[in-house]
């Protein structure tokens, strides 16, 4: 929005002062992230800046913890298998959702999304009150289950936004061409909606990474996971292989955030093409 | 299909049948198809999400404490109307069972009583002890046996709080969860003014939501604007800027705030150099750390559905505003803001529902007064092992947030709900 030949001194103030206002925000935004990186990277134990010296010593206490590696491979299987989970009964879901108009389908729609809705605590003291009967509690198992619950919805939104702009006759000629439902599915369907289901899938994957809430209802002591280890540590002591482990963590969100980019644009390239 | 005409003028298909009977079917075939595809996830949810919340609210109306301990006494104190004294039937069945409880049950139940009167639960206990004595006295003197033991026996409340304890359904949680109770007429009142603690608690969380939406939105509200009108090639650069916030966990973006705020750290340390202030000011385990932190994690949730609003609208209203004579301001609240109410309205929405539930981060950058009542449900749960409360406070909890989430499904639509 460059300024118009007809703007007055006024307008050309306020063009100003509205970006730079804009940039303080952007600022506010970015800063936290990016500022305590580098700490983590500092020779003392101190979080100020300017640093001594720099050092790897943080990511050495990290990787030579037993504590901090078990929450690490913890937080992986727990999310890979709640992934999994999720992935595949949401994409089952949203294509029953979009493939026809049923009566009560908006109830469904509400139930299906509701975990995202409801206060997460109230989840996770449900999901602990009721895992305990079955003896789930403190088991990775009972974390994958509850992940998953947590993380589908992300995956039927995402799946069901790809589903939208879905041409159904392509269905109709796999099948008129003798394909039969399922390969019909796994030869056409799938691949055309495999970017909405990967996106759904990362998001369902970055809600159990991050998750902390349940994991502090349902985690033992033995089966921590990463987050879980951090917040121990945060209400501790605020050490140093603290900030180590958080920059660990927004690398990964940097790699997953690039990875959806490049989704988003491949499917909007592709829509470009086929209007 | 080959549709050919029958005998009677009706569409057939090559097998015979009415076209109409077979499309019928097909139609039908879809929609079973439909439902079964969903039903995995529908009953998956079902028993590991519907199932286990219900449970738990349930626990808001249980109260099974004195039940389960003392079922005797219970059902005794049940039938007494609440006046005066009970009879000395009923305070010989409860030393009887004071005598042979189990001690989980007995710790349960006297926890239980505690609640009501604070020193009960020790009381209780100091009775228990001397039981087998109180429940071979005859009936005429268990009364003064009591009160021989602890002389708060001689005060009507206390029998009054076993009676108020002994229905295994109630509404004492709930009513608690709103500082009220009921007294001995059994009229609702509200509790004594230091138990009265979860109407702030409430309404301190209907404040923080309150103002980190309204600060949300006075943040989001520039940068979505300038993200719709800069060129893509920008916006698309500095959207950046807003999505990795939004990706990154929300326990990491709690830490650096403590990291920036505590008084060692990097904004007392440059405002100090700057000669802001003179010494390190409280930033953090007060209100405006939690602010900060929480309008911070939330602000992504505010930007994207405007701008995504912001986007669709044609930048030529402004102009056409501005060549009818409007100044910015005017063409930007009469012409350029209704059309973005969709986006603000699912911006705001969603940030104030989100907010209602907020624990990890006012835990760890709030002091006590910042507490909202997720943190109270955990305490309640964990700490204290007060189910009862816990799970009546979810109720509370959970009804403001469907309340919100009703408004937001009629205004916004719940197929909106985009996350990226």
């Amino acid at each position: 929005m460059a300024m118009p030949s007809y703007a007055t001194t006024l307008d050309r103030i306020w063009y100003v002062t509205f970006r730079v206002i804009c940039c303080l925000i952007f600022a506010f935004l970015i800063i936290p992230i990016i500022v305590i990186m580098p700490l983590s990277f500092n020779s003392e134990p101190y979080f100020t800046y300017p640093m001594p010296g720099f050092s790897l010593r943080w990511y050495g206490d990290f990787f030579s913890s037993p504590q901090w590696l078990l929450g690490l491979q913890n937080s992986i299987i727990v999310g890979v298998f709640a992934t999994l989970v999720a992935t595949v009964l949401g994409t089952l879901a949203a294509l029953g959702l979009n493939r026809a108009e049923y009566a009560g389908k908006s109830t469904i729609l509400a139930v299906l999304i509701s975990p995202i809705i409801v206060p997460i605590v109230i989840t996770a003291a449900g999901m602990f009150y009721f895992y305990a009967k079955v003896g789930l509690t403190g088991t990775l198992a009972g974390l994958v289950f509850a992940h998953a619950t947590i993380g589908v919805p992300f995956v039927v939104i995402t799946v069901s936004a790809t589903l939208a702009g879905f041409d159904y006759n392509l269905i109709r000629a796999g099948a008129s061409l003798g394909g039969d439902p399922l390969r019909v599915f796994f030869k056409i369907t799938l691949p055309l909606i495999l970017p909405g289901v990967v996106a759904g899938a990362l998001f369902a994957f970055i809600t159990s990474w991050d998750e902390l809430v349940i994991a502090i209802f349902l985690a033992s002591t033995e089966e921590h996971t990463l987050p879980r280890r951090m917040w121990s540590g945060i209400r501790e002591l605020l050490s140093p292989t603290i900030m180590a482990v958080a920059t660990m963590l927004i690398l990964t969100s940097i790699g997953l955030m690039i990875v959806m980019e490049l989704l988003r644009r491949r499917s909007e390239r592709l829509r470009g093409i086929t209007p | 299909m080959v549709a050919t005409t029958g005998s009677h003028d009706v569409m057939r298909t090559a097998d015979g049948v009415p076209l109409k009977i077979k499309l019928r079917r097909a139609e039908r075939m879809r929609k079973v198809w439909a439902i079964a595809l969903v039903a995995p996830l529908f009953l998956f949810l079902v028993v590991g999400f519907i199932l286990p919340i219900i449970s738990l609210l349930a626990l808001s109306v249980e109260d099974p404490d004195l039940t389960s301990g003392f079922p005797r006494t219970a059902e005794v104190f049940q039938e007494w109307d609440g006046e005066g004294f009970p009879s000395p039937e009923a305070m010989a069945t409860f030393a009887e069972e004071l005598s042979v409880a189990e001690r989980g049950q007995f710790g349960r139940a006297a926890k239980r009583l505690n609640y009501d009167i604070s020193g009960f639960k020790s009381m209780v206990k100091k009775t228990a002890r001397q039981s087998e004595q109180l429940a071979l006295l005859p009936l005429d003197q268990i009364h003064d046996g009591f009160i021989k033991i602890d002389k708060d026996w001689g005060d009507p409340a206390y029998w009054y709080a076993i009676k108020n304890a002994s229905s295994y359904y109630t509404d004492y949680y709930l009513l608690w969860s709103l500082d009220l109770q009921r007294d001995q007429e059994r009229e609702i009142v509200g509790v004594s003014p230091d138990r009265a603690i979860y109407v702030d608690v409430l309404l301190r969380t209907i404040e923080i939501s309150f103002a980190v939406t309204l600060l949300c939105f006075l943040l989001g509200l520039p940068i979505a604007y300038l993200l719709a009108t800069l060129p893509t090639r920008i916006s698309n650069l500095l959207l950046i800027l807003v999505l990795l916030p939004f990706w990154t966990s929300l326990l990491v973006r709690t830490t650096s705030w403590l990291v920036l705020l505590q008084n060692e750290g990097l904004i007392n340390d440059l405002a100090l150099w700057l000669g802001l202030w003179n010494e390190p000011q409280e930033l953090i385990r007060n209100r405006f750390g939690v602010y900060v932190a929480m309008v911070h994690i939330l602000l992504p949730f505010m930007v994207l559905p405007m701008y995504s609003v912001m986007k669709t609208i044609n930048p030529w209203h402004m102009r056409a505003a501005a060549s009818l004579g409007a100044p910015g301001w005017k063409a930007f609240l009469k012409v350029y803001f209704p059309q973005c109410m969709p986006g603000v309205a699912a911006g705001t929405l969603l940030v104030f529902i989100l907010s209602l539930g907020y624990y990890i981060t006012p835990a760890l950058v709030g002091g006590p007064g910042d507490q909202m009542v997720s943190y109270w449900i955990v305490q309640n749960m964990g700490q204290t092992a007060n189910w009862g409360l816990g799970a009546a406070l979810s109720c509370v909890l959970l009804l403001l947030t469907l309340v919100m989430f009703f408004i937001y499904n009629r205004f916004v639509g719940v197929d909106r709900l985009k996350v990226n």
